[in-house]
């Protein structure tokens, strides 16, 4: 093959299929490739995350990582129909799950856009070859939504940066190995203007990570406490204070995340989505599967299945063909929202009362309650759909912006809490 | 719809746009209310020579489509009414065009080349009265006796039957399903009309005594037409959801318009958030619709083996978000928007009668469900 031609997509597809069916293990009947964060052991955990990096590393070593990325930076440079492709052939078979987000999106492409060439050459590949796990270190705790509030403070001292702050909501930093993180270099001028984004090794010294316990027992979800902590000016991504330029991009390809050309999201076969199956399999392990009750509410998530991957494919294909802006992005992270909490919902009304009390012996639906009281995840997580409906109306439908007291105030002297107010 | 167009279909669809700005502006629809047949056959005349209904009919029998994707290129058609509420029998028709041009003899040969010219209508007895009205019920007998068709039963509701010449009725041959065309004066038709929501269809129940006519009647095989049935049902599924999306599209947008027009304490209806998100959920919704509306006719169109069931779904999500979708514009109207005056009842008719017909969001998402638990045990 000449560095000119591009593979085609049959002959493509041929090589991934038989490469994946030689090399990859095949999923058991009922195994969705995914797992809910609270299942797994700590062993269990590492395990599965050692899994992942060897499974990337045999998809590098077989030409199939970074479809599209560019070769120089060791991946494909392919099309993201050579993405798609490679989604369908994966179908029923393991993946590296947990290098898709927010490794491969956002975090990668943020360095693709942004990074130094020095920079890409030095961590792209290292990605693609299954040896970084990125986190993005955005939220604080001081607020999730107000994400260019952020109070992380980095100054420069000669041809370092010193970071003090603190980050949260990093799903599973305790086993990644780099962050992308957004700090304030510039209190004097308003919010936007005065950030700027590094990147860092998560496992240094001045970084502390602790583990938060959710509400349904998983410890997955991250807090870091940063003291101190040192960062070459190198390492910086994007110009000084224009972190927001940066950040805005990070966000969009976050929304973005499902219907990323850098994302590998297997097919589930002819039956796409996972929705109806997972109601299947709490319905049939409540014994309740007979119910035409039960199997109009699997009808409904199989609806909900389908209508979701329609629109995630019509938003991706509009912003590609320029007929959506990046902003419209933002509408298909609403309705994911929407349909995962209703299946949510329903998965938890299949289980009947074994998702208030169950025993061992009731497989599937013993996990329902667990799962509804989380259910909320879905719309909070990766921005919350609140924020998802202000972008959809003001920046889709061009409706006025909310107030904000922030706007044109440097950021020293924002109000922050009840008792800052004077 | 899709969001790209060949250069031909986005002609064709601006054809049929122009003609429907002409010729069914909102004053002829209210117009219309009043009148028998709900159309002008003058307008359904040329609409026929725009190719409203050759779309789905093969090139021998005089048929033809825009882009070689007839089931797309309707689709447009069906968009475009939705967007106006445009009166005429286009999903009837249409449906009985194809059934006789892919299953229809030498002798159906004549009502083709009638309905293809608009010189007469199609028109569809398929549901049934309840108890029998769930998807798919039929109990309607159409019993060969010797060389002729003997029908005894109820169909209801019927879509422009009382301006219809020749019925195409599905019926039940014992364990199986047979189709016939009927002409609508033959002894023992009854026609009663309906009142319905919508404006410019009209409704019947059409009731059938001891009717007969000859074998060559039916359209395909005798006592074996479950397969062509369900393709209508398909068809009939993907052009009333189009339809729906036309019209949810109307409303949105009409509605957008209001809350940048409207102002309540000094401020536009836009800049209060809680109507900010009620736009975003509606954005969504509309968008979703448009997706699974197309993502159906694409399978339809190509026979696919998921085609019944994105067909359904289509209809299912469309039927329920479709309705809540231009109720909650009409909240945001307030109180003008319930009036006859204002325009935005033309769409919310169009959504709330297409939400029902041949079958409900609840009937759908149980055979969907069926569907899936079926393919589940089959694997």
């Amino acid at each position: 093959m000449s560095a000119q031609t591009s593979e085609d997509l049959q002959s493509f597809r041929a090589r991934c299929g038989e490469w994946i069916r030689e090399n990859l293990r095949q999923l058991e009947p009922g195994e969705s490739g995914l797992h809910t964060v609270s299942s797994l052991s700590e062993e269990a955990e590492l395990a599965g995350v050692a899994h992942d990096r060897l499974v990337q590393r045999k998809l590098f070593d077989a030409g199939l990582a970074g479809i599209c990325v560019p070769k120089e930076y060791g991946g494909q440079g392919l099309t993201r129909a050579h993405q798609i492709v490679l989604n369908e052939e994966l179908g029923g078979y393991e993946y590296a799950m947990r290098f898709q987000a927010p490794t491969f999106a956002p975090c990668m492409p943020v360095l693709l856009e942004f990074g130094t060439e020095e920079q890409k050459h030095r961590h792209i590949p290292a990605i693609l070859k299954g040896e970084e796990l990125w986190m993005q270190f955005l939220s604080e705790p001081s607020g999730g939504s107000d994400v260019a509030g952020a109070l992380t403070s980095a100054v420069r001292d000669g041809d370092m940066w010193v970071l003090n702050g603190s980050k949260v909501w990093t799903t599973g930093a305790w086993w990644s190995d780099w962050a992308l993180c957004l700090a304030r270099t510039n209190w004097e001028v308003p919010k936007h203007r005065g950030l700027t984004v590094f990147m860092l090794p998560i496992h240094q010294e001045g970084i502390e990570v602790h583990r938060i316990e959710m509400l349904n027992g998983s410890k997955e979800f991250c807090q870091e406490f940063l003291t101190d902590v040192l960062v070459p000016d190198s390492d910086r991504i994007g110009e000084v204070d224009d972190g927001w330029t940066v950040g805005t991009r990070w966000m969009f390809h976050e929304r973005m995340l499902l219907n990323s050309p850098y994302v590998t999201s297997p097919l589930g076969g002819t039956h796409g989505g996972y929705g109806a199956a997972s109601v299947i399999a709490v319905a049939r392990a409540a014994n309740r599967a007979g119910d035409p009750s039960i199997r109009e509410l699997i009808g409904e998530a199989r609806m909900l299945d389908l209508v979701g991957e329609a629109l995630a494919h019509r938003v991706s294909e509009g912003i590609r063909s320029g007929h959506m802006s990046d902003q419209a992005a933002a509408i298909a992270r609403l309705f994911k929202a929407m349909v995962t909490s209703r299946i949510s919902t329903i998965r938890f009304e299949a289980a009947g009362a074994a998702g208030a009390a169950w025993s061992e012996d009731d497989g599937a639906a013993a996990a329902s309650g667990n799962e509804f009281l989380m259910r909320q995840v879905a719309s909070i997580g990766g921005g919350t759909t609140e924020m998802a409906r202000n972008v959809i109306s003001e920046r889709v439908l061009g409706m006025p912006r909310e107030q904000a007291l922030d706007r044109d105030v440097a950021f020293r002297d924002v109000p922050r809490s009840r008792t800052s107010r004077t | 719809m899709r969001l790209e167009l060949s250069t031909d279909q986005e002609f064709f669809r601006q054809t049929t746009a122009r003609f429907l700005d002409d010729h069914a502006p909102v004053d002829e629809i209210r117009r219309l209310r009043h009148d028998r047949a709900g159309f002008d056959d003058r307008y359904w005349r040329r609409g026929a020579e725009l190719g409203w209904t050759s779309l789905l009919v093969r090139v021998e029998d005089g048929g033809g489509t825009i882009s070689g994707q007839g089931v797309v290129d309707l689709g447009l058609v069906a968009h475009e009414f939705g967007r106006r509420a445009a009166p005429g029998p286009l999903v009837a028709t249409n449906v009985v065009a194809f059934a006789l041009s892919s299953r229809g003899s030498a002798a159906h040969a004549s009502v083709l080349a009638d309905l293809l010219a608009g010189e007469q209508i199609g028109t569809w007895c398929y549901s049934e009265p309840p108890p029998n009205d769930r998807l798919g019920d039929v109990t309607l007998e159409m019993r060969p006796k010797g060389d002729e068709l003997v029908i005894d039963g109820v169909k209801r509701p019927v879509e422009f039957a009382g301006c219809a010449r020749q019925l195409l009725v599905t019926g039940r041959t014992g364990t199986g399903l047979t189709q016939a065309l009927v002409p609508a004066d033959a002894p023992g038709v009854s026609i009663a009309p309906l009142q319905s929501v919508d404006l410019t269809r009209r409704f019947s129940a059409v009731a059938f005594e001891d009717v007969r006519v000859p074998i060559e009647a039916a359209v395909g095989r005798v006592g074996d037409a479950e397969t062509d049935i369900e393709r209508q049902v398909q068809l009939a599924f993907v052009m009333l959801n189009a339809e729906s999306v036309g019209a949810m599209q109307s409303a949105f947008e009409m509605t957008v318009e209001w809350a940048f027009d409207r102002y309540s304490f000094g401020r536009p209806l836009a800049s209060y958030q809680e109507i900010k998100h009620r736009f975003a959920d509606m954005k969504a919704w509309l968008e979703a619709g448009h997706a699974i509306s197309d993502a159906a006719i694409s399978g339809v169109q190509d026979g696919s083996p998921e085609a019944g069931e994105l067909a359904r779904a289509a209809k299912a999500f469309i039927g329920d978000y479709g309705t809540e979708l231009v109720q909650d514009c009409v909240q945001i109207h307030g109180g003008i928007g319930v009036t006859f005056d204002h325009d935005l009842h033309l769409y919310l008719r169009r959504v709330v009668a297409n939400r029902v017909l041949y079958g409900t969001p609840s009937d759908l998402r149980q055979q969907i469900g069926r569907g899936v638990l079926d393919h589940e045990d089959a694997a």
